[in-house]
């Protein structure tokens, strides 16, 4: 069975792309464009993998991963943390927070679909 | 009834406890436990200005004159509010320089001179005997109205022998008082604590037993004040009393009465002894500025009423009104009231002649003798022996011998004046000091020339318009002169002197000699320079408050020996003390006595000691005798000047530094402060620039890798992946512009082409440019203009990006079909102001507040995700604020919002006609 994959982020054209390398490389894609959204996809949808952007309306990506991690019933999802903001500080901070990966944008799509293939145990 | 016996006995019985006191004072002193170090004491013994003249006089006055009495009194009351100034000064003056006597002061000032000493002494004792004559004539005729004419032999006090006199052995037993009181031993302070202690006791006796007299006629004869002056209003002598001017007293004779008691006050030997001599504490000054002018006050208040009740009680009788105050009690029956008012009477008797007559001692022995005897090397040749029990003797034959020439004075002329006359031409000798006190304490450039000169002058005007007439009203002196002046000189006569009319004989005489002595002082102080001493003496003098003043002794220089110096101290105070003077001289530096070294320093602490006992002047020259000085130069001294003032000069130098160097720690500290918050917001504008940067390149960078990974894409997606590619390519050109825009108008650096430009006619271009936006989502653009506006002076350009700026935020803001922006310009006070207001979801309070700021994006939803850049609002503002004007937005959440922005008018616009 295919594993599914929320895409978080509130910019249209990285959403379009990561939709179309995502499923491109046999995923089940849905999308979330806030915060807010994000947590009620994460439950709706119970995705395998969160990408998520850190810099979103209503709910920012810090938030999200801590309200996923503090939720139980979520512990299985694998969060990869996206950003622009490509700080030391954020990283440590986005780490804190329960991410599992960190990528700063803009990515590699080939090392993009590495990491996502190794958080979920997928031979490359 | 009072009988002869009865009244000496309680005299004596009065002085015995006055002894008293002053003995237990004396014993407190020498235990370290002063009872004067009391400000309320202080106070106290200032009173010594009330002597029998007040307690006798006043009433005296104010009965030939009204308020004619209240002068003397209001003086000393004007005097004492400048104390905190003058008198500060002239105690701290006092007790640096050591100062014995307002001879020693004026001496010292001058340069340490004998004939400036002499001649103030010569001054004080001429002018002080006839107040001294005064208190021994009030103490006679009180006596003498005390007892019965039977009890003792008065009549006729002019052709009594001296021997049968009592006036004689009031006098003489006067003498043995001060002698006990005054002269006990020299102190090289010269200052007399059981004396000061005794003298303010007498000053509340005085005043209690006045007070008492006082209420006994206001209230006891009389049922009240309203009563008393009700009933004295009613006869119309005593009315006149009641009012300016009465018996004589004009204002200009108010105005001289008033002056002189305010110099009295200060410059009389007596007030000079107890406010600065016996101070032992600038502070006490603080309360006697409002004690001693309530003593004075309260002392007053029924000198009205008595004399108003003696003349109504004594209507028709031949009664002295100077005797109101002892004859009242007495013909009213009250024996022990008249008792009490008699050795009230003592006491303000005894109190000014202790006083004063040891004040003149230590001047006549200071002064007059000691550099007399000093001319004659009589002094210091002499060898080791002790001569500090020869300048007892001196003092002590002093005082006898000044109270036996005021008994003289009461004998010749007493009996010809009323008190008050007397008392007066004291005032106006020893007004005389002023110019020369005053002036030596504020003014550097006074001499000692000048200071002879104004002295001199004064002097002899006083002794010629007021002393000599005196005499000659007596019968003293033939009279003639009186009524035709000097040689026959109608311009010398002595009351009218050049003529001049209309004074009463104080204030002319105080006129006169006041012009003569302040014109000669100033004049000849002006036609030289001070000498190297004079100098020296008025720095010390006038900057006594000056820190950084020349230490003690700069002016001196030469060599010395301890071994001379010791001895010749003990010489004058007796060894014990000279050597215990010298042990604590040692102390304060440090050493040892033996290790002393006979420096400028030793030298100077030596003359001001001996100074304390026998007057600067003399001082100077009994030191002079055992050290070789080497003379200073003028020029010497105005270095040591020069360097005193440098090093006051650099010392505010440094205070300002100090001042300078926290406010410039204090501003850098602030200056920090911005540039963190600075910092922080580059940090903040990078970490957000970099953010906007790496968004679209994320696009970019994975559409590129996918299309050129993978050939097989379809066309439809190929088309629609580098239409974003496209997209995001401008994007970013946008991008990195408009920061590059932002950072010029930031830093300034940005090039503004301005020229007249008409705002219609931008406004009308960023319409026609953003037209095809519009038209692309379906929305109506409307505009109102004006047919014309004033041309603003601008870079048109910039204009025309903040109206594309308004115009596309509208337009990306509102729903695609059904938006609608409504753009006018309108003329207001203020300027031009343009506004462009949408139908879109408008903005929340907080938004309002944040939308200016810089990468600030409205919009929460994916949908329409706007395409800006966060910068065109930023830049916009700066525009408009670049011209003065403002832009902002009113906004209503749900109703759309209006962006406007004002471009103030310059006075220098035109109306220029648009056909547009």
């Amino acid at each position: 069975m295919a594993k599914k994959i929320l895409i978080a982020d509130d910019e249209q054209n990285i959403v379009i792309s990561l939709e179309f390398l995502m499923k491109r490389e046999g995923f089940t894609v849905c999308v979330a464009t806030d915060g807010q959204e994000a947590i009620d996809k994460v439950r709706s949808e119970a995705p395998d993998l969160v990408l998520l952007d850190i810099m979103m309306p209503r709910k920012n990506g810090y938030e999200v991963c801590q309200e996923i991690r503090t939720d139980p019933g979520l512990q299985g999802t694998r969060i990869l943390m996206l950003t622009a903001k490509g700080r030391e500080m954020e990283i440590t901070k986005g780490l804190a927070m329960g991410a599992d990966a960190y990528m700063t944008k803009p990515f590699s799509t080939r090392e993009l679909v590495t990491k996502v293939k190794s958080l979920l145990d997928l031979p490359a | 009834m009072l009988t002869g016996p009865v009244i000496v006995a309680a005299s004596f019985l009065y002085l015995l406890l006055l002894f008293a006191v002053a003995y237990f004072g004396d014993k407190r002193a020498d235990a370290g436990r002063s009872v004067i170090a009391n400000p309320t004491i202080y106070a106290l013994s200032l009173a010594v200005y009330c002597t029998t003249w007040t307690y006798y006089g006043s009433v005296g006055r104010a009965a030939s004159s009204g308020l004619g009495f209240v002068p003397i009194f209001l003086g000393p009351t004007l005097a004492v509010a400048l104390w905190w100034f003058v008198m500060l000064k002239m105690v701290r003056i006092g007790k640096t320089n050591r100062i014995t006597s307002i001879a020693d002061f004026i001496a010292s000032r001058y340069g340490k001179s004998h004939l400036l000493g002499g001649l103030v002494t010569v001054i004080a004792v001429l002018g002080v005997i006839p107040y001294i004559a005064l208190q021994l004539k009030a103490l006679s005729v009180s006596f003498a109205i005390l007892v019965p004419p039977d009890d003792v032999v008065s009549a006729g006090r002019g052709a009594l022998p001296w021997l049968a006199d009592t006036t004689f052995y009031v006098a003489l037993s006067m003498a043995a008082f001060t002698i006990l009181f005054g002269t006990r031993h020299l102190d090289a302070t010269e200052r007399h604590e059981g004396l000061v202690a005794a003298i303010a006791f007498e000053s509340l006796v005085k005043l209690v037993a006045f007070v008492a007299v006082g209420v006994f006629v206001t209230f006891g004869l009389f049922d009240g004040f309203g009563d008393l002056f009700s009933r004295a209003a009613r006869e119309p002598q005593l009315q006149a009393l009641m009012r300016m001017g009465a018996g004589g007293n004009g204002y200009a004779n108010w105005f001289a009465l008033t002056l002189l008691s305010m110099l009295a006050v200060m410059f009389l030997p007596r007030q000079f002894q107890v406010t600065v001599v016996e101070n032992v504490n600038e502070n006490h000054l603080r309360r006697a500025i409002w004690l001693f002018p309530l003593y004075l006050l309260l002392i007053n208040v029924f000198v009205l009423p008595i004399a108003l009740g003696g003349l109504m009680s004594f209507a028709g009788q031949q009664v002295d009104a100077d005797t109101f105050v002892l004859r009242l009690p007495m013909v009213f029956g009250h024996d022990w009231l008249a008792l009490v008012v008699f050795i009230g009477g003592l006491s303000a008797a005894t109190g000014m002649i202790v006083v004063e007559t040891i004040a003149l001692s230590t001047m006549v022995c200071n002064d007059l003798v000691m550099p007399l005897l000093l001319r004659y090397r009589w002094l210091a040749l002499q060898g080791q022996e002790d001569v500090s029990g020869v300048l007892l003797g001196i003092r002590r034959g002093a005082i006898v011998l000044i109270l036996l020439l005021a008994y003289l004075y009461f004998r010749l002329a007493g009996e010809a004046h009323a008190l008050v006359s007397i008392g007066l031409i004291s005032f106006a000798a020893v007004a005389q000091f002023a110019p020369a006190m005053l002036g030596g304490m504020y003014w550097r450039g006074g001499t000692r020339a000048g200071a002879v000169a104004g002295l001199s002058s004064g002097f002899a005007v006083w002794l010629y318009t007021l002393l000599l007439p005196s005499f000659a009203k007596s019968g003293w002196l033939p009279g003639d002169f009186l009524q035709n002046g000097l040689f026959g000189l109608d311009l010398l006569r002595p009351q009218e002197l050049f003529g001049m009319q209309g004074l009463d004989p104080l204030a002319h005489s105080l006129f006169w000699s006041m012009l003569a002595n302040l014109g000669a002082y100033v004049w000849v102080s002006l036609m030289r320079q001070p000498t190297a001493i004079e100098a020296g003496q008025a720095t010390l003098f006038v900057d006594v408050f000056k820190q950084g003043r020349p230490s003690d002794g700069a002016f001196w220089r030469g060599s010395a020996r301890v071994g001379d110096l010791l001895p010749l101290l003990g010489r004058f105070l007796g060894r014990e003390r000279a050597a215990n003077a010298f042990d604590d001289y040692a102390r304060s530096r440090g050493v040892s006595r033996e290790a002393l070294q006979a420096d400028a320093g030793l030298v100077h602490f030596a003359e001001t000691t001996l100074a304390g006992a026998i007057g600067s002047a003399s001082a100077r020259v009994i030191v002079a005798s055992v050290v070789q000085e080497e003379p200073l130069g003028l020029d010497e001294v105005m270095n040591i000047l020069d360097e005193a003032s440098q090093v006051r000069a650099y010392s505010r130098r440094l205070e300002q530094k100090s001042r300078e160097l926290e406010e410039a720690t204090r501003e850098l500290r602030s200056a920090n402060e911005r540039l963190k918050e600075l910092d922080r917001l580059k940090d903040d504008f990078m970490s957000s620039v970099t953010h906007e940067l790496r968004t679209p390149l994320t696009s970019i960078r994975a559409f590129s890798e996918m299309l050129l990974e993978d050939p097989g894409i379809d066309v439809e997606d190929r088309q629609r992946f580098l239409a974003i590619i496209v997209s995001e390519t401008e994007r970013l050109t946008r991008l990195v512009n408009q920061v590059l825009d932002m950072a010029k108008i930031e830093s300034g650096h940005a090039d503004w082409v301005d020229d007249e430009v008409s705002l219609l006619e931008v406004v009308e271009q960023g319409a026609a440019a953003t037209s095809q936006l519009f038209r692309d989502k379906g929305v109506t653009l409307e505009m109102s203009l004006p047919p014309a506006v004033p041309v603003l002076f601008a870079d048109r350009d910039r204009l025309v990006q903040v109206v594309l700026n308004l115009l596309s935020n509208a337009v990306k803001f509102v729903v695609r079909g059904s938006g609608q922006v409504r753009l006018s310009l309108c003329e207001t006070d203020e300027g031009l102001q343009v506004d462009v207001r949408d139908n879109g979801p408008g903005l929340t309070p907080e938004e309002q507040r944040v939308v200016f700021e810089k990468f600030r994006q409205g919009g929460n939803t994916m949908t329409d995700k706007p395409q800006g850049t966060g910068l065109g609002l930023p830049i916009s503002r700066q525009i408009v604020e670049h011209y003065g004007g403002r832009l902002w937005v009113e906004s209503v959440p749900g109703e759309g919002a209006t962006f406007s922005f004002l471009m103030p008018c310059g006075k220098s616009a035109v109306r220029k006609e648009d056909a547009g």
